[in-house]
């Protein structure tokens, strides 16, 4: 609820019944950062804040980090930290013990970690009594979820078949929790039986999603999945998220073909010159890098690929029913073959002109973006709009081919019914069939589930409607869901199963 | 089946009602459901009575659909839709006297003359789905028939392949079409893909050696326990039912079988103590309890009421108790 009035802003946080006070204390924290404007736009970025085709996620106006940051966890379970004072760990208290001491001294835009590492292969190693492992990985995952309580921060299961991890999918099920978002990454070789057990803590619990780690390993080398669904390469940072709103487009070209010749370009050099400008600030102004013992233990990296500005984009769908003035159902964006074919030389036009332009800093990731609450009129990254939805196979289709480039992430939401939680085998034939054909990510949930995902995150509905009602609620992406709920009818997705 | 009179020699196709994309609902994994027009049994109550009988051209769809997506076809040779549903069993389609409308010679039907049948066309790509000529078919037919060879079934479903572990025909009853479905699972099969057959297990397929080579499973409905119950509720015999699910249990070719629990109308318990007898020495069989639904049947059914959960918990324990180690309830 940002105005252009510190001291109103500051009243309205300070007396704000519906956040706790961790909440607040981050509210106010915001206001100080944005009180003050530092970072060096160009103009042409300027021009296209202005315009409004591209926002810069609320992230702030003096970053002094960086957006998203993933320690390598396995190299700080080995070495333990001089800084924290830890000894590598010997047993799975230990364990537990040290990575909650590191996930609350890392950086992040949120103030959390938005990655808490790939669990199952982390603990392992530790598994000797499975009772004992238990009692340990539901401390961790209870205190996650009390303490970060932010359904941002993510944390990952390898593909690999483990006791740690079937542990952590029974805990994730018994407990029904929005934290930590969660992303089991799939492999050609991981286990139907244990993408079964998988498949059916996501029917109870709407986690894992699933990602396919042949792509994005090809892309990122060594990665993990944090917050909604943003692919980075661990050991290292998302370092700032500009966003393109493609809906917005349309106004600033005179015909598709401009558009694609001419806006798209253009619009690229807006958004890489903000991000290079905020890295700039972040890296070289801030100096984040040698400011944090992450870097100085090696836990982070400062090299070209551990370093990622984050191109976002929203609103594909509306960018394309726009320019080509589609009104017939048939037609629009997702349903007709041109509107599709547009869509997708848009990305590939985009992707091109990425590529062309060199990083300041690092390299460039390209994130279909989930959206903000503030969005009321485009949909996240290339989706389909929901209620616009197609038959599932032409939505997975659609999703598939409008993503191709999106190496720091995209995904896919589907709600299925309550037969299908009788045949598990079903998403796991949908699932293994749009890996093959190259989707990257997927998410699936129950559609009569207490827990729901947002457009990429997971939030309670109980906790929505306990927001709505003005009482708090310690998760702090219900406020984010409560106005992403009610600006694009997210529970309205359609549901699939028996139709 | 129909030999498609434009071509010469006649092609093989099959009226094809519906294809689902994916289904979670027809067998093991997902699957594409394809569900062929025209059924030999005419269930008391038939949750889908629109895939009983095949259209007579009677026209009354023609005025009422709002899409335009249905039209006159001009005449075609009465051995055209009206008269498909033929089988090499010497099965058809059942007679449609007793709703009122006769095919019994193509000239008592309104809009033909002597040489032929009129034709509803119906185009696929103008139908939205409003199913307004279902409500006001007088003839429990659907006029949203594609008739497809093996191969233009197969060249639909083709694109659904990555994502499906097979396909389930259904219908109506598949089992009228066994020449056909012999080409389309040979297909699929070639495709890597399995075939599974949803059947309500009147077409015998003892002896069918070249359809049960390309069938990985069938999955057969049993509606009554005693001949009685079954003549009464389906109009038809409960032998040849029984025969088939002894048959495919053998062959291992035999998924499940399912039972609508309908209160009142017929004796579960003795249907679900026959049931269970048959395949309880198949351990790999699943036996699945459909709770009768109001949803879809005639008007006067709809007053029926849906089973308890008790009852449906006690007809498990008698398919446990039998033996049978997989019991469904849906």
């Amino acid at each position: 609820m940002a105005t252009n009035d510190m001291t109103q802003d500051i009243i309205y946080t300070i007396t704000n019944p519906k956040v706790t006070f961790n909440q607040r204390l981050k509210d106010m924290a915001k206001i100080a950062e944005n009180s003050v404007e530092l970072v060096n736009y160009t103009e042409k970025s300027k021009e296209y804040f202005a315009n409004g085709a591209m926002m810069d996620m609320f992230e702030g106006k003096s970053p002094y980090r960086t957006r998203y940051c993933l320690p390598d966890y396995e190299l700080f379970l080995k070495q333990g930290s001089e800084f924290l004072m830890l000894e590598p760990p010997k047993d799975i208290w230990d364990a537990v013990g040290n990575l909650l001491c590191l996930y609350h001294n890392i950086p992040d835009d949120g103030g959390l970690p938005v990655y808490i590492g790939c669990l199952d292969k982390l603990l392992e190693p530790f598994v000797k009594d499975e009772a004992e492992a238990e009692k340990a990985i539901r401390f961790l995952l209870v205190h996650v979820d009390r303490t970060i309580s932010n359904a941002f921060c993510h944390a990952d299961l390898s593909g690999e078949d483990t006791k740690a991890g079937r542990i952590i999918l029974k805990l994730t099920k018994e407990m029904g929790r929005p934290c930590p978002n969660m992303t089991l990454m799939w492999r050609e070789d991981t286990p139907d039986d244990y993408m079964m057990a998988a498949l059916d803590t996501a029917m109870a619990a709407a986690k894992p999603s699933f990602a396919n780690d042949k792509l994005y390993r090809r892309d990122m080398g060594d990665y993990a999945v944090v917050s909604c669904y943003n692919t980075l390469p661990i050991g290292g940072c998302g370092l700032t998220l500009v966003r393109l709103n493609m809906n917005r487009l349309p106004e600033l070209a005179e015909s598709p073909e401009d558009l694609l010749n001419r806006v798209i370009p253009d619009a690229v050099t807006a958004v890489c010159d903000a991000i290079d400008s905020r890295c700039e600030f972040i890296i070289d102004f801030c100096h984040f890098y040698e400011n944090t013992f992450l870097y100085r233990e090696g836990l982070i990296k400062k090299d070209r690929d551990h370093m990622i500005g984050m191109f976002g984009f929203v609103g594909l769908a509306e960018c394309v029913n726009r320019m080509l003035n589609l009104t017939d159902e048939e037609e629009r964006f997702g349903h007709g073959e041109r509107a599709d074919a547009f869509g997708e030389a848009i990305m590939n036009r985009l992707k091109e002109e990425l590529d062309k332009r060199p990083a300041k800093y690092g390299k460039y990731g390209l994130h279909a973006q989930v959206g903000v609450m503030e969005d009321t009129d485009s949909t996240p990254g290339g989706r389909i709009p929901i209620g616009e939805e197609p038959d599932l196979p032409y939505q997975i289709m659609n999703f598939i081919r409008m993503h191709r480039h999106c190496d720091a992430g995209c995904g896919e939401l589907f709600p299925f019914d309550d037969t299908v939680k009788k045949n598990p085998r079903y998403l796991l034939d949908i699932l293994k069939g749009a890996f093959a054909s190259g989707a990257r990510y997927l998410s699936f949930y129950s559609g009569n589930s207490d827990l729901v995902r947002v457009t990429g995150y997971l939030v309670k509905k109980s906790d929505l409607e306990k927001f709505e009602r003005e009482e708090m609620t310690l998760n702090e992406a219900t406020v984010n869901g409560s106005g992403v709920n009610k600006n694009l009818h997210l529970l309205d997705r359609k549901v699939r199963g028996e139709e | 089946m129909s030999r498609r009179a434009d071509q010469p020699g006649g092609v093989l196709t099959a009226p094809v009602n519906k294809i689902i994309p994916f289904s979670a609902v027809d067998g093991f994994g997902n699957r594409t459901a394809v569900f062929l027009q025209g059924c030999n049994q005419n269930c008391l109550y038939c949750h889908n009575p629109e895939t009983i009988h095949l259209c007579v051209g009677c026209g009354t769809c023609v005025d009422a659909c709002p899409a335009g997506a249905l039209s006159w076809a001009g005449e075609e040779p009465a051995v055209g839709a009206a008269d498909a549903g033929c089988t090499a069993a010497g099965d058809s389609v059942i007679s449609s006297a007793g709703s009122g409308v006769s095919v019994a010679s193509p000239s008592d039907v309104s809009g033909t003359s002597s040489a032929g049948v009129r034709r509803v066309a119906y185009d696929f790509d103008r139908c939205v789905n409003c199913d307004t000529c279902i409500k006001v078919c007088p003839n429990d037919a659907s006029p949203k028939i594609r008739n497809l060879t093996p191969e233009e079934l197969f060249d639909q479903v083709k694109p659904f392949f990555p994502f499906i572990d097979g396909i389930t025909t259904s219908g109506g009853e598949c089992g009228l079409y066994l020449e056909f479905l012999t080409e389309f699972y040979r297909l699929v099969k070639g495709a890597g893909k399995t075939t599974y057959m949803d059947t309500n297990g009147q077409i015998s397929l003892a002896g069918r050696e070249e359809f049960l080579a390309v069938t990985d499973k069938t999955m057969i409905d049993l509606k009554a326990g005693t001949d009685e119950d079954h003549r009464r509720l389906t109009g038809r015999d409960l032998g040849p039912v029984t025969d088939n699910i002894r048959l495919t249990a053998e062959l291992g070719k035999l998924y499940e079988i399912r039972t609508v629990v309908v209160p009142d109308v017929a004796d579960s318990r003795k249907t679900v103590e026959l049931g269970a007898s048959l395949i309880a020495p198949y351990p790999e069989v699943r036996y699945k309890l459909i709770k009768f639904r109001k949803y879809g049947v005639r008007e006067n059914f709809s007053q029926t009421p849906e089973p308890s959960d008790e009852l449906m918990e006690s007809l498990r324990e008698i398919a446990w108790k039998k033996g049978v180690k997989e019991v469904v309830i849906t």
